[in-house]
Protein backbone atom coordinates (compact mmCIF):
# COMPACT_ATOMS: atom_id res chain seq x y z
CA UNK A 1 0.00 0.00 0.00
CA UNK A 2 1.42 3.35 -1.02
CA UNK A 3 1.11 5.73 1.91
CA UNK A 4 2.06 9.30 2.58
CA UNK A 5 5.63 8.42 3.47
CA UNK A 6 6.33 7.16 -0.03
CA UNK A 7 5.35 10.51 -1.48
CA UNK A 8 7.28 12.40 1.18
CA UNK A 9 10.37 10.33 0.36
CA UNK A 10 10.12 11.18 -3.34
CA UNK A 11 9.62 14.81 -2.41
CA UNK A 12 12.62 14.85 -0.08
CA UNK A 13 14.82 13.29 -2.77
CA UNK A 14 13.64 15.87 -5.29
CA UNK A 15 14.31 18.67 -2.82
CA UNK A 16 17.85 17.46 -2.11
CA UNK A 17 18.64 17.14 -5.82
CA UNK A 18 17.28 20.62 -6.54
CA UNK A 19 19.25 22.06 -3.63
CA UNK A 20 22.39 20.38 -4.95
CA UNK A 21 21.75 21.97 -8.33
CA UNK A 22 21.30 25.41 -6.78
CA UNK A 23 24.52 25.09 -4.81
CA UNK A 24 26.80 23.64 -7.48
CA UNK A 25 25.84 25.16 -10.82
CA UNK A 26 27.58 28.21 -12.22
CA UNK A 27 25.11 28.84 -15.00
CA UNK A 28 22.18 30.99 -13.90
CA UNK A 29 19.62 29.13 -16.01
CA UNK A 30 20.71 25.87 -14.44
CA UNK A 31 20.29 27.35 -10.97
CA UNK A 32 16.74 28.27 -11.99
CA UNK A 33 16.14 24.64 -12.95
CA UNK A 34 17.22 23.66 -9.44
CA UNK A 35 14.76 26.13 -7.96
CA UNK A 36 12.00 24.60 -10.09
CA UNK A 37 12.85 21.16 -8.69
CA UNK A 38 12.60 22.47 -5.14
CA UNK A 39 9.23 24.11 -5.83
CA UNK A 40 7.94 20.89 -7.39
CA UNK A 41 9.00 18.89 -4.35
CA UNK A 42 7.10 21.29 -2.11
CA UNK A 43 4.07 20.86 -4.34
CA UNK A 44 4.21 17.07 -4.06
CA UNK A 45 4.19 17.47 -0.28
CA UNK A 46 1.19 19.79 -0.35
CA UNK A 47 -0.84 17.53 -2.60
CA UNK A 48 0.08 14.43 -0.60
CA UNK A 49 -1.06 16.07 2.64
CA UNK A 50 -4.23 17.12 0.87
CA UNK A 51 -4.84 13.52 -0.18
CA UNK A 52 -4.06 11.75 3.09
CA UNK A 53 -4.81 14.47 5.61
CA UNK A 54 -8.06 16.02 6.72
CA UNK A 55 -9.71 15.47 3.38
CA UNK A 56 -10.16 18.94 1.96
CA UNK A 57 -8.67 20.65 -1.06
CA UNK A 58 -6.58 23.34 0.63
CA UNK A 59 -3.28 21.66 -0.19
CA UNK A 60 -4.13 21.56 -3.88
CA UNK A 61 -5.17 25.22 -3.84
CA UNK A 62 -1.89 26.13 -2.23
CA UNK A 63 -0.07 24.14 -4.92
CA UNK A 64 -1.86 26.16 -7.60
CA UNK A 65 -0.58 29.37 -5.99
CA UNK A 66 2.94 27.90 -5.86
CA UNK A 67 2.76 27.19 -9.60
CA UNK A 68 1.59 30.76 -10.29
CA UNK A 69 4.41 32.24 -8.26
CA UNK A 70 6.93 29.92 -9.93
CA UNK A 71 5.83 31.18 -13.33
CA UNK A 72 6.19 34.82 -12.26
CA UNK A 73 9.55 34.09 -10.66
CA UNK A 74 10.95 32.43 -13.77
CA UNK A 75 9.87 35.34 -15.98
CA UNK A 76 11.54 37.95 -13.79
CA UNK A 77 14.63 35.83 -13.13
CA UNK A 78 15.17 35.22 -16.85
CA UNK A 79 14.86 38.96 -17.46
CA UNK A 80 17.60 39.50 -14.91
CA UNK A 81 19.76 36.77 -16.48
CA UNK A 82 19.36 38.30 -19.95
CA UNK A 83 20.29 41.74 -18.61
CA UNK A 84 23.31 40.25 -16.89
CA UNK A 85 24.32 38.54 -20.13
CA UNK A 86 24.00 41.78 -22.05
CA UNK A 87 26.11 43.56 -19.46
CA UNK A 88 28.86 41.02 -18.82
CA UNK A 89 28.64 38.60 -21.80
CA UNK A 90 28.42 35.66 -19.43
CA UNK A 91 25.61 33.58 -17.92
CA UNK A 92 27.78 32.53 -14.97
CA UNK A 93 26.72 33.74 -11.58
CA UNK A 94 30.19 33.92 -10.02
CA UNK A 95 31.26 36.44 -12.65
CA UNK A 96 28.42 38.76 -11.74
CA UNK A 97 30.45 40.75 -9.22
CA UNK A 98 29.72 44.28 -10.43
CA UNK A 99 28.70 45.40 -6.95
CA UNK A 100 31.95 44.23 -5.36
CA UNK A 101 33.84 47.16 -3.84
CA UNK B 1 2.46 -5.49 -5.46
CA UNK B 2 -0.69 -3.94 -6.80
CA UNK B 3 -0.95 -2.12 -10.10
CA UNK B 4 -1.18 1.22 -8.29
CA UNK B 5 2.09 0.57 -6.51
CA UNK B 6 3.80 -0.38 -9.76
CA UNK B 7 2.63 2.87 -11.38
CA UNK B 8 3.74 4.86 -8.35
CA UNK B 9 7.23 3.39 -8.40
CA UNK B 10 7.43 3.99 -12.15
CA UNK B 11 6.55 7.68 -11.81
CA UNK B 12 8.76 8.10 -8.76
CA UNK B 13 11.71 6.58 -10.63
CA UNK B 14 11.08 8.83 -13.65
CA UNK B 15 10.86 11.90 -11.41
CA UNK B 16 13.91 11.31 -9.25
CA UNK B 17 16.06 9.81 -12.03
CA UNK B 18 15.51 12.66 -14.44
CA UNK B 19 15.96 15.19 -11.63
CA UNK B 20 19.38 13.64 -11.05
CA UNK B 21 20.12 14.11 -14.76
CA UNK B 22 19.02 17.76 -14.49
CA UNK B 23 21.46 18.36 -11.68
CA UNK B 24 24.40 16.30 -12.93
CA UNK B 25 24.32 16.57 -16.75
CA UNK B 26 27.20 18.36 -18.40
CA UNK B 27 25.15 20.06 -21.09
CA UNK B 28 22.45 22.63 -20.48
CA UNK B 29 20.27 21.14 -23.20
CA UNK B 30 20.38 17.72 -21.55
CA UNK B 31 19.37 19.36 -18.27
CA UNK B 32 16.44 21.13 -19.89
CA UNK B 33 15.12 17.99 -21.54
CA UNK B 34 15.55 15.95 -18.36
CA UNK B 35 13.53 18.64 -16.61
CA UNK B 36 10.72 17.88 -19.07
CA UNK B 37 10.62 14.28 -17.82
CA UNK B 38 10.74 15.42 -14.20
CA UNK B 39 7.66 17.59 -14.76
CA UNK B 40 5.87 14.70 -16.46
CA UNK B 41 6.72 12.40 -13.55
CA UNK B 42 5.42 14.91 -11.02
CA UNK B 43 2.22 15.28 -13.04
CA UNK B 44 1.83 11.49 -12.91
CA UNK B 45 2.24 11.58 -9.13
CA UNK B 46 -0.48 14.24 -8.97
CA UNK B 47 -2.80 11.96 -10.91
CA UNK B 48 -2.07 9.13 -8.47
CA UNK B 49 -2.87 11.51 -5.61
CA UNK B 50 -6.24 12.32 -7.11
CA UNK B 51 -5.35 15.86 -8.19
CA UNK B 52 -6.51 15.82 -11.80
CA UNK B 53 -6.81 19.59 -12.22
CA UNK B 54 -3.38 20.13 -10.76
CA UNK B 55 -1.83 17.52 -13.07
CA UNK B 56 -3.25 19.30 -16.11
CA UNK B 57 -2.08 22.65 -14.74
CA UNK B 58 1.37 21.19 -14.17
CA UNK B 59 1.61 20.05 -17.79
CA UNK B 60 0.25 23.31 -19.20
CA UNK B 61 2.24 25.78 -17.11
CA UNK B 62 5.45 23.92 -16.35
CA UNK B 63 5.96 22.04 -19.60
CA UNK B 64 4.24 24.55 -21.87
CA UNK B 65 5.39 27.73 -20.20
CA UNK B 66 8.27 27.54 -17.76
CA UNK B 67 10.31 24.95 -19.63
CA UNK B 68 9.99 26.83 -22.92
CA UNK B 69 11.00 30.01 -21.10
CA UNK B 70 14.05 28.26 -19.65
CA UNK B 71 15.02 27.01 -23.12
CA UNK B 72 14.72 30.58 -24.40
CA UNK B 73 17.02 31.58 -21.57
CA UNK B 74 19.54 28.91 -22.57
CA UNK B 75 19.47 29.96 -26.21
CA UNK B 76 19.68 33.70 -25.57
CA UNK B 77 22.56 33.55 -23.12
CA UNK B 78 24.88 31.61 -25.39
CA UNK B 79 26.35 32.41 -28.73
CA UNK B 80 24.42 30.55 -31.36
CA UNK B 81 27.47 28.85 -32.83
CA UNK B 82 28.44 27.67 -29.37
CA UNK B 83 27.29 24.11 -29.80
CA UNK B 84 28.32 22.30 -26.68
CA UNK B 85 26.51 24.64 -24.19
CA UNK B 86 28.55 23.51 -21.26
CA UNK B 87 27.47 24.18 -17.72
CA UNK B 88 30.22 23.96 -15.19
CA UNK B 89 29.99 22.69 -11.66
CA UNK B 90 31.71 24.45 -8.78
CA UNK B 91 32.24 23.60 -5.10
CA UNK B 92 30.78 20.16 -5.67
CA UNK B 93 32.26 18.45 -2.64
CA UNK B 94 31.06 20.84 0.12
CA UNK B 95 27.67 21.16 -1.50
CA UNK B 96 27.32 17.38 -1.81
CA UNK B 97 28.28 17.02 1.87
CA UNK B 98 25.63 19.51 2.97
CA UNK B 99 22.94 18.03 0.76
CA UNK B 100 23.85 14.46 1.70
CA UNK B 101 23.61 15.33 5.40
CA UNK B 102 20.27 16.98 4.80
CA UNK B 103 19.02 13.88 3.00
CA UNK B 104 20.21 11.61 5.83
CA UNK B 105 18.31 13.71 8.35
CA UNK B 106 15.18 14.07 6.26
CA UNK B 107 14.68 10.79 4.54
CA UNK B 108 17.22 8.06 5.27
CA UNK B 109 15.03 5.00 4.60
CA UNK B 110 16.77 2.27 6.64
CA UNK B 111 16.53 2.15 10.42
CA UNK B 112 20.11 1.97 11.70
CA UNK B 113 21.18 1.88 15.31
CA UNK B 114 24.84 2.11 16.22
CA UNK B 115 27.16 3.07 19.02
CA UNK B 116 29.22 6.21 18.54
CA UNK B 117 31.71 7.09 21.32
CA UNK B 118 29.62 5.38 23.94
CA UNK B 119 26.36 6.97 22.90
CA UNK B 120 23.55 5.16 21.25
CA UNK B 121 22.76 6.77 17.90
CA UNK B 122 19.87 6.12 15.61
CA UNK B 123 19.90 6.99 11.93
CA UNK B 124 16.43 7.07 10.49
CA UNK B 125 14.81 9.78 8.42
CA UNK B 126 12.64 12.32 10.17
CA UNK B 127 9.76 11.68 7.81
CA UNK B 128 9.64 8.01 8.80
CA UNK B 129 9.76 8.72 12.54
CA UNK B 130 7.03 11.34 12.47
CA UNK B 131 3.45 10.30 13.00
CA UNK B 132 1.68 12.32 10.38
CA UNK B 133 -1.72 13.68 11.24
CA UNK B 134 -4.04 11.05 9.91
CA UNK B 135 -7.43 12.03 8.63
CA UNK B 136 -10.20 10.58 6.60
CA UNK B 137 -8.26 11.53 3.48
CA UNK B 138 -9.73 12.52 0.20
CA UNK B 139 -10.44 9.56 -2.07
CA UNK B 140 -9.70 10.38 -5.72
CA UNK B 141 -12.60 12.28 -7.22
CA UNK B 142 -13.02 15.08 -9.71
CA UNK B 143 -11.62 18.27 -8.20
CA UNK B 144 -12.02 20.95 -10.87
CA UNK B 145 -15.50 22.15 -9.95
CA UNK B 146 -14.71 22.32 -6.26
CA UNK B 147 -11.41 24.14 -6.86
CA UNK B 148 -13.21 26.70 -9.01
CA UNK B 149 -15.84 27.19 -6.32
CA UNK B 150 -13.16 27.71 -3.66
CA UNK B 151 -11.27 30.20 -5.83
CA UNK B 152 -14.37 32.24 -6.46
CA UNK B 153 -15.54 32.01 -2.87
CA UNK B 154 -13.38 31.41 0.15
CA UNK B 155 -10.06 32.12 -1.58
CA UNK B 156 -11.08 35.10 -3.69
CA UNK B 157 -8.60 37.51 -2.12
CA UNK B 158 -5.47 35.36 -2.68
CA UNK B 159 -6.75 34.66 -6.19
CA UNK B 160 -6.92 38.36 -6.99
CA UNK B 161 -3.57 38.96 -5.33
CA UNK B 162 -2.08 36.27 -7.57
CA UNK B 163 -3.45 37.96 -10.66
CA UNK B 164 -1.96 41.29 -9.57
CA UNK B 165 1.34 39.50 -8.97
CA UNK B 166 1.25 38.11 -12.51
CA UNK B 167 0.57 41.57 -13.93
CA UNK B 168 3.43 43.05 -11.91
CA UNK B 169 5.78 40.27 -13.06
CA UNK B 170 4.78 40.84 -16.68
CA UNK B 171 5.47 44.57 -16.53
CA UNK B 172 8.57 44.12 -14.40
CA UNK B 173 10.15 41.54 -16.72
CA UNK B 174 9.53 43.79 -19.73
CA UNK B 175 11.01 46.76 -17.86
CA UNK B 176 14.15 44.87 -16.85
CA UNK B 177 15.07 43.52 -20.30
CA UNK B 178 14.21 46.73 -22.16
CA UNK B 179 17.19 48.34 -23.88
CA UNK B 180 17.87 51.66 -22.29
CA UNK B 181 19.03 54.55 -24.47
CA UNK B 182 22.72 55.15 -23.96
CA UNK B 183 22.97 57.77 -21.27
Amino acid sequence: MIGIQHYLFVSASLFCLGFLGILTRRNAVNVLMGIELVLNSANINLVAFSRFGPGNLQGQLFAVFVIVIAAAEVAVALAIVLTLYRLRRTPNLDEADILRG
Amino acid sequence: MTAGAVVFYLFAAITVGSAAVVVLARSLIYSAFALLFTFFGVAGLYVLLGADFLAATQLLIYVGGILVLLLFGVMLTHKLYDLDLRSEVTQFLPAATIVGGLFLILAWPIDLSFNLLGRQMRLYGVLFQTTWAAGPGRPPAATTAEIGRLFMGQYLLPFEAASILLLVALIGAAMIVRRRPQA
